[in-house]
C-alpha cells in the first residue's frame, strides 16, 4: 500500500490532536508516514507519540531557515517529501498556516488541493459548505489529492507504528526566503484549549450586556475544559478580542459539544457552529433562531442558568 | 507606491446560497452578488497605504460580468482604476487556475504590493493569496492585522493562536490582511459619483496568453462530483427555565456522556 503523509502540527513539544485525527484519517487511505518539519530538535520529542498513533515513517526536515521564513519552507519540504516517498495523498490540518502550506505543495507538484475536508477517501474529499447548508464530494482530477481537514472530524485512534525516521535535507529555493519572521510574540496564552480545534466550545452573545460578564463565559468553560468563544456582536463591541469570533467571518469549530449563551443565532453566526455534534443554548428570547439548531435549550436568564450549570458540572465531577 | 488590491464578488451570505446542478458551480445567478465582505478591509488597507505613501490603488478582479457592480463599490471607495478579467472559459475555474490567471493580469502592471482579504466567504478556502505568491515567487505576507510599509520593506503582523508573528519581505509582495485590521469607509456621495467616470479596463484570458485549455472547470485539477442540501437539524427538546435549568442542561449532557 503506498504511503498517505500526514503533516505534523505541534506545540512546545506535544503533536496537536488534529495530527492524530489526521494519522487515523490515512490508515483508511493506506499506510500512514508523518512530515515533521521545523526549527533543528523538533521530531526528537514527537517521534514517540507520532508512534502510538501508527505513523510507520517520520520524516523529519529540519533547519533554522526553514523555521525562521512564513509558510514557503515547509511548502518546499513538504514537496522534497512527496518526491521522495511518491505517497497516494498528503493530508494537512486546516488550520489557516496549514491551508497555506497544502496550497503551495499542491500547486508545486502540479495537484488539486482540498480544503476543509469533513471526509477523505482515495480521490478526494467530503466537504461541508456555506455554514453547514450543502455537503459536496469532490475529487482531484490531475496529481495526488492535497487535502486540510477539519479539525475534530475524525475521532483519534491509537494504533502502533514503526516510527522510522527518515531524514530529508532540503535545501531552500531564494523565494522560499522572501518572507523572514522576526519575531513571535505570545499574547494570550491560556491554558484554556484552541477554539479551531477543542472539543467543547462555550460561546458568549450579545446578552452577557457588557464586557465584564463575559467571565460567566470563561468560568463556564474552565468547569469543561472547553474552549471560548464569541459571536460577533460581542467582538464588534471590544468586549473579546476578533480571534474569538465564531462565525462566517470568523472561526469554523465542529467541536462534540457547542454551548450558546445569550447568542441569538444570526445566520452569520450559525455558519461558524451548526456543525457541531452536539449544541446547547441558553437564551431569554424564546423565539432566538438559535432553538432551531439546539438540541437541548434552556429559555431563560444566562445571568442564574449559566452559573447554576457551572456549579452543576462541578459538582458531578466531584 | 503602485498598489493592487484583488476584489472578489461573493453570493450574499445573508441568503441561501445554492450550487447549480448542471455542473455542481456557485450558483451565481440565484442570489444578489456583493463585494467579498473581508475584501473591503483590503480595499480600505491600499487606500490607507496611498494616503500614507502616495501612488495609486488599482482593483483587479476576476469574475463574471456582473461582477463590474463590485468594481464600481470598490472605485466609488476611492481606489483609482480598475482591471476586470472576464471571459466566459473562466467559468468553473479552481483556486490554482484564478491564481495563475491573477499572476498573469499583475504581470501587465507595474505594481509593489497586491493586498487581498485574508479569505472569500463562498469558497473559505483562504488559500489564494498564498498561492499568488507561490505563482509569482515574491514573498507571501498573509493573515495581516497590522501592515507597515518602509521604502521596499513591507512588515506585517501575521495572525497566530496564541498572538502574531512579525514577518517581513520586500516588495513586490502580495499581503493578505484579516477582517478588523482598519474600519472600512463608507462611499461618499461625491466617490460614487467619480466612480463611474473611473477607469476600468477589461481582459479576456487571449490578453493574457492563457489558452482557453487551461482555464475552466473542465481543466481544473479539482472537481465537485456531487452534492446535496445537509438534512436541516432535527429540532431538539427546549424548556423553560423554572429555577432548575443549569440542572436539566448537566441532566442532558450526563445523559449524552458528555460530562
Amino acid at each position: 500500500m503506498a504511503e498517505v503523509l500526514v503533516l505534523v502540527d505541534s506545540a512546545d513539544g506535544t503533536v496537536k490532536k488534529s495530527t492524530f485525527e489526521l494519522l487515523t484519517a490515512a490508515r483508511s487511505l493506506g499506510e500512514p508516514s508523518a512530515v515533521v518539519i521545523g526549527a533543528p530538535g523538533t521530531a526528537a520529542a514527537l517521534k514517540d507519540q507520532l508512534a502510538e498513533y501508527g505513523a510507520g515513517k517520520v520524516y523529519v526536515a529540519e533547519s533554522d531557515d526553514i523555521a525562521g521564513y512564513s509558510v514557503a519552507p515547509a511548502a518546499e519540504a513538504l514537496a522534497a517529501v512527496v518526491e521522495q516517498a511518491s505517497p497516494a495523498a498528503v493530508l494537512v490540518s486546516s488550520s489557516p498556516e496549514g491551508k497555506e502550506i497544502a496550497a503551495r505543495l499542491a500547486f508545486k507538484i502540479g495537484s488539486g488541493v482540498l480544503t476543509d475536508a469533513i471526509g477523505v477517501d482515495a480521490d478526494g474529499a467530503t466537504q461541508s459548505i456555506f455554514g453547514g447548508g450543502i455537503t459536496v464530494q469532490s475529487k482531484v482530477t490531475t496529481g495526488i489529492p492535497v487535502v486540510t481537514v477539519r479539525p475534530n472530524s475524525f475521532a483519534p485512534e491509537a494504533a502502533p507504528g514503526a516510527a522510522e525516521v527518515v531524514a530529508v535535507s532540503v535545501t531552500l529555493s531564494d523565494a522560499a526566503k522572501a518572507a523572514k519572521i522576526t519575531d513571535h510574540v505570545v499574547e494570550e496564552k491560556g491554558s484554556r484549549p484552541q477554539l479551531s480545534d477543542a472539543s467543547v466550545v462555550v460561546s458568549g452573545g450579545r446578552g452577557i450586556g457588557k464586557a465584564d460578564n463575559f467571565s460567566i463565559i470563561e468560568d463556564l468553560a474552565d468547569t469543561l475544559g472547553a474552549a471560548v468563544g464569541a459571536s460577533r456582536a460581542v467582538v464588534d463591541a471590544g468586549w473579546v478580542g476578533h480571534q474569538l469570533q465564531v462565525g462566517q467571518t470568523g472561526v469554523t469549530v465542529s467541536p462534540q459539544l457547542y454551548i450558546a449563551v445569550g447568542i441569538s443565532g444570526a445566520i452569520q453566526h450559525r455558519a461558524g457552529m451548526q456543525t457541531s455534534k452536539t449544541i446547547v443554548a441558553i437564551n431569554k428570547d424564546p423565539e432566538a433562531p438559535i432553538f432551531e439548531l439546539a438540541d437541548f435549550g434552556v429559555v431563560g436568564d444566562l445571568f442564574t442558568v449559566a452559573p447554576q450549570l457551572a456549579e452543576e458540572i462541578k459538582k458531578r465531577k466531584g | 507606491m503602485n498598489i493592487v488590491v484583488l476584489v472578489k464578488q461573493v453570493p450574499d451570505t445573508e441568503a441561501q446560497r445554492q450550487l447549480n446542478p448542471d455542473d455542481n458551480t456557485v450558483d451565481r445567478a440565484a442570489v444578489d452578488p456583493v463585494i467579498n465582505y473581508i475584501d473591503e478591509f483590503a480595499i480600505e488597507e491600499g487606500l490607507l497605504l496611498k494616503e500614507a505613501h502616495g501612488g495609486e490603488v488599482t482593483i483587479l478582479t476576476v469574475g463574471p460580468e456582473r461582477a463590474t457592480e463590485s468594481i464600481r463599490k470598490a472605485l466609488s471607495m476611492g481606489a483609482d482604476k480598475a482591471i476586470h478579467v472576464t471571459d466566459e472559459a473562466l467559468h468553473g475555474s479552481d483556486a490554482i487556475q484564478t491564481a495563475k490567471v491573477i499572476a498573469k493580469a499583475l504581470g501587465t502592471i507595474e505594481w509593489d504590493v497586491a493586498v487581498a482579504g485574508s479569505e472569500a466567504t463562498d469558497s473559505r478556502s483562504a488559500i489564494l493569496p498564498a498561492l499568488l505568491a507561490e505563482a509569482l515567487g515574491v514573498a507571501q505576507l498573509t493573515q495581516a492585522r497590522k501592515v507597515t510599509v518602509d521604502g521596499s520593506t513591507v512588515t506585517i503582523e501575521r495572525v497566530t493562536d496564541t498572538g502574531y508573528e512579525s514577518v517581513q519581505g520586500s516588495t513586490p509582495a502580495v499581503i493578505s490582511v484579516v477582517e478588523k485590521i482598519n474600519d472600512p469607509r463608507y462611499p461618499s456621495f461625491k466617490g460614487i459619483m467619480a466612480a463611474k467616470s473611473k477607469p476600468v479596463t477589461t481582459l479576456a484570458l487571449s490578453d493574457l496568453g492563457i489558452d482557453a485549455g487551461e482555464a475552466g472547470l473542465a481543466n481544473a485539477w479539482t472537481q465537485v462530483v456531487s452534492f446535496e442540501n445537509a438534512p436541516p437539524r432535527a429540532a431538539g427538546q427546549t424548556v423553560k427555565d423554572e429555577g432548575n435549568g443549569g440542572g436539566q442542561i448537566a441532566d442532558y449532557l450526563a445523559s449524552k456522556k458528555l460530562i
